[in-house]
């Protein structure tokens, strides 16, 4: 049972780092566009929480959510093709990297203003309390979301009817370039949501077992119609905010030691230690994950490109001069 | 504090019923009742909607007779209730806000104009947002700056919005109906002024084209373009022109913003060739700027004269009383632009 846990997380892990590595290489050969948010030293968070998730849930994520749509089996071929702005992308080459959408994966998006997850989230989660549904939505945001006011307005409505929502922040540290300290006048976000009315926890977001476990039992309880609960996760990105950005704003030391608690490692080395894994399986898992992101950049490669500018505006074209539909 | 007593809490007496003629709010609230009543995916939310029974009445009863999780009162979190109807649009529900006036509204533009107007573009056309957003605009009766704004041509220039203007109790029900069936995102513009204006009612008239002009007086001689409340400024004006000019003004009645009715606007233009938009919007940049640049490219070689624009003073709206009839076209203003316009008679 663990072993297949284990398992199914470190190779979840692995397609994660892979994918953004390439997504990175994609970008750097001019394949990929735009701002491109990438998630290495993140993925237990992603990969722990939604591995916990039924696949009823709705989930809600922000503009570094190419993982959590894949761990939504959201094909990494058309998550790619997306990034490559191609016809067969997820959100048909109209949303790009920070615009993933998959109505049939209830993959609610792809999100570009710090703090607009909250209010679609919610807005889902009434709709699954009006019609007494079983199903929850899982609500993705950075500790920088937390300044927004959509935070503590949608955190109280949450609340206030008690809307099966599970909030999980990953919090990284920094909003951009400026850390958590010069930001906020309390670091731990979980202690802002009891303000409004939501209970939560901090977890170790660099032990996959850790958030895997923390959300399984958050879920029963928002699941169980206790209202929404808030899940931090401690987590930290390796790489710059984005491939813009080259991160002169931390030091050398503090990245380095903290990609020495990289939660593929961490797994690896425990998944060994246990027994539960050796290192053949652990290769097996790598090679996988190598020839999965391989076709999904083979795939994306080889897909048209959109061609009609006005597609999906409206519900059907719509002349705004012609008057009377 | 005092508490009103529950049976004064409009939201626990009966919604209005139709007659022979109704106010705009009972025509808005037999929309939202029979809105409610023929699809459960239908809730309305906004602040004071329920028990109190919405700041101008439009909700009244339904709160009783739907109960709390259709007829929600909420926070005062404009974007957080107006993107958590974006979040219910996508996953099935049909949500009417209320906003409580456009002024609140610019507190939820990232979800009007962010969220709501782009995910079906973003999502390749996958996602959809069948979300109402009503809001009343324009200027009251020294409600001062805050208060009495206009936001019709900031929500014109968003692509994936579309915009109806009921100014009749009858368009009223008619559009608001049309909009909670639709499966885009529309606002309606409602107007301050006009809820307890009173006007014919047929429930079981049909209903024209939800983004269709209307014309609300013939005319030959200068077409006069409106909506709202400006709409009842210029058949004022008509009437003046008429009996002191013998200047027949036609009067339309523009009722969707986005988009508009331009075939009937150039319709009526080549049998005028004069034409005034007259609009509450402040002028520079506003409203009325895209109608007459639409109908210049359309009609330019109709026109006998250039197309003019009586429009609101480009002033924050002030308190005074007389200053803030002053910021605002009326009967008198508009006659005034017809006659040197038709050059019938100078002041």
């Amino acid at each position: 049972m663990q072993r297949d846990l284990v398992k199914q997380l470190l190779y979840d892990m692995l397609l994660a780092r892979r994918f953004e590595e390439a997504a990175a290489e994609q970008y750097t050969q001019g394949k990929v566009a735009g701002f491109l948010h990438l998630y290495p030293g993140e993925e237990a968070v992603a990969v722990g929480s939604l591995r916990a998730a039924e696949p009823g849930d709705y989930v809600v994520s922000t503009y570094r959510e190419h993982v959590h749509a894949l761990m939504r089996d959201v094909p990494p071929g058309a998550v790619m093709a997306e990034m490559f702005g191609r016809a067969t992308g997820c959100s048909g080459g109209y949303g790009g990297s920070m615009h993933l959408f998959s109505a049939e994966h209830r993959f609610l998006g792809g999100y570009a203003i710090v703090g607009e997850t909250f209010p679609v989230a919610i807005g889902a989660g009434y709709w699954l309390a009006m019609n007494r549904s079983p199903d929850v939505v899982l609500c993705f945001f950075g500790e920088g979301a937390a300044n927004q006011g959509t935070f503590h307005e949608s955190l109280n409505m949450a609340a206030l009817w008690k809307l099966p929502v599970l909030f999980i922040c990953e919090n990284n540290h920094y909003q951009i370039g400026t850390e958590v300290h010069r930001q906020a006048a309390v670091v731990e976000v979980y202690k802002r949501g009891c303000g409004n009315g939501v209970p939560g926890r901090r977890v170790d977001g660099m032990d996959v077992l850790a958030v895997h476990q923390a959300a399984r039992d958050a879920l029963e309880q928002v699941r169980g119609g206790n209202g929404p609960f808030l899940l931090e996760c401690d987590t930290y990105r390796f790489r710059g905010h984005s491939m813009a950005d080259g991160g002169a704003y931390r030091s050398a030391l503090e990245v380095a030691e903290l990609k020495a608690r990289d939660p593929l490692l961490n797994l690896r080395n425990r998944a060994l230690e246990n027994g539960w894994l050796n290192e053949e399986d652990i290769e097996a898992l790598h090679q996988k994950a190598h020839g999965v992101v391989e076709e999904a950049i083979r795939f994306a490669g080889q897909s048209p490109a959109p061609d009609d500018l006005y597609q999906g505006v409206y519900r059907r074209p719509l002349d705004l001069y012609a008057g009377r539909p | 504090m005092k508490r009103a007593a529950p049976q004064e809490n409009a939201g626990l007496i009966a919604p209005a019923k139709a007659r022979s003629e109704l106010m705009v709010w009972e025509a808005l609230n037999i929309a939202l009742d029979q809105a409610l009543a023929a699809d459960d995916a239908v809730f309305i939310m906004g602040e004071d909607v329920g028990l109190y029974g919405g700041s101008y009445r439009v909700t009244q009863g339904l709160y009783a007779k739907y109960g709390e999780w259709r007829v929600r009162d909420t926070p005062i979190s404009e974007n957080s209730f107006t993107g958590l109807g974006v979040g219910a649009a996508l996953v099935g529900g049909r949500p009417v806000i209320e906003i409580m006036t456009v002024n609140f509204a610019l507190l939820a533009l990232d979800a009007i104009i962010n969220m709501a107007a782009k995910l079906r573009y973003m999502s390749g056309g996958k996602l959809r947002v069948p979300l109402v957003v009503r809001m009343p605009g324009g200027v009251a009766r020294q409600l001062a700056a805050q208060h009495s704004q206009r936001l019709e041509h900031t929500l014109m220039n968003v692509p994936g919005l579309r915009i109806v203007a009921p100014g009749t109790a009858q368009d009223s029900y008619w559009q608001l109906t049309q909009a909670v069936r639709d499966d885009d995102p529309i606002i309606v513009l409602e107007h301050e002024l006009l809820y307890f204006k009173k006007g014919p009612f047929d429930i079981h008239a049909e209903a024209p084209p939800m983004h269709g002009a209307a014309v609300r007086r013939a005319g030959a001689h200068v077409t006069l373009i409106a909506w709202h409340r400006m709409v009842d400024v210029c058949l004022q004006a008509a009437d003046k022109l008429a009996s002191e000019d013998d200047i027949a003004a036609e009067v339309i009645d523009l009722r969707s913003l986005k988009p508009i009715d331009l075939p009937l606007l150039t319709a009526s233009l080549k049998k005028t060739h004069r034409a005034i938009v007259v609009e509450e919007d402040c002028k520079f940049a506003g409203a009325g700027a895209e109608i007459v640049a639409a109908l210049q490219e359309a009609a330019f070689y109709e026109l006998d004269a250039p197309i003019a624009r009586v429009a609101g003073a480009d002033v924050p709206t002030p308190y005074n009383g007389d200053l803030e009839a002053a910021s605002i076209p009326d009967a008198d203003a508009v006659t005034l632009a017809v006659r040197r316009m038709v050059g019938a008679r100078e002041e």
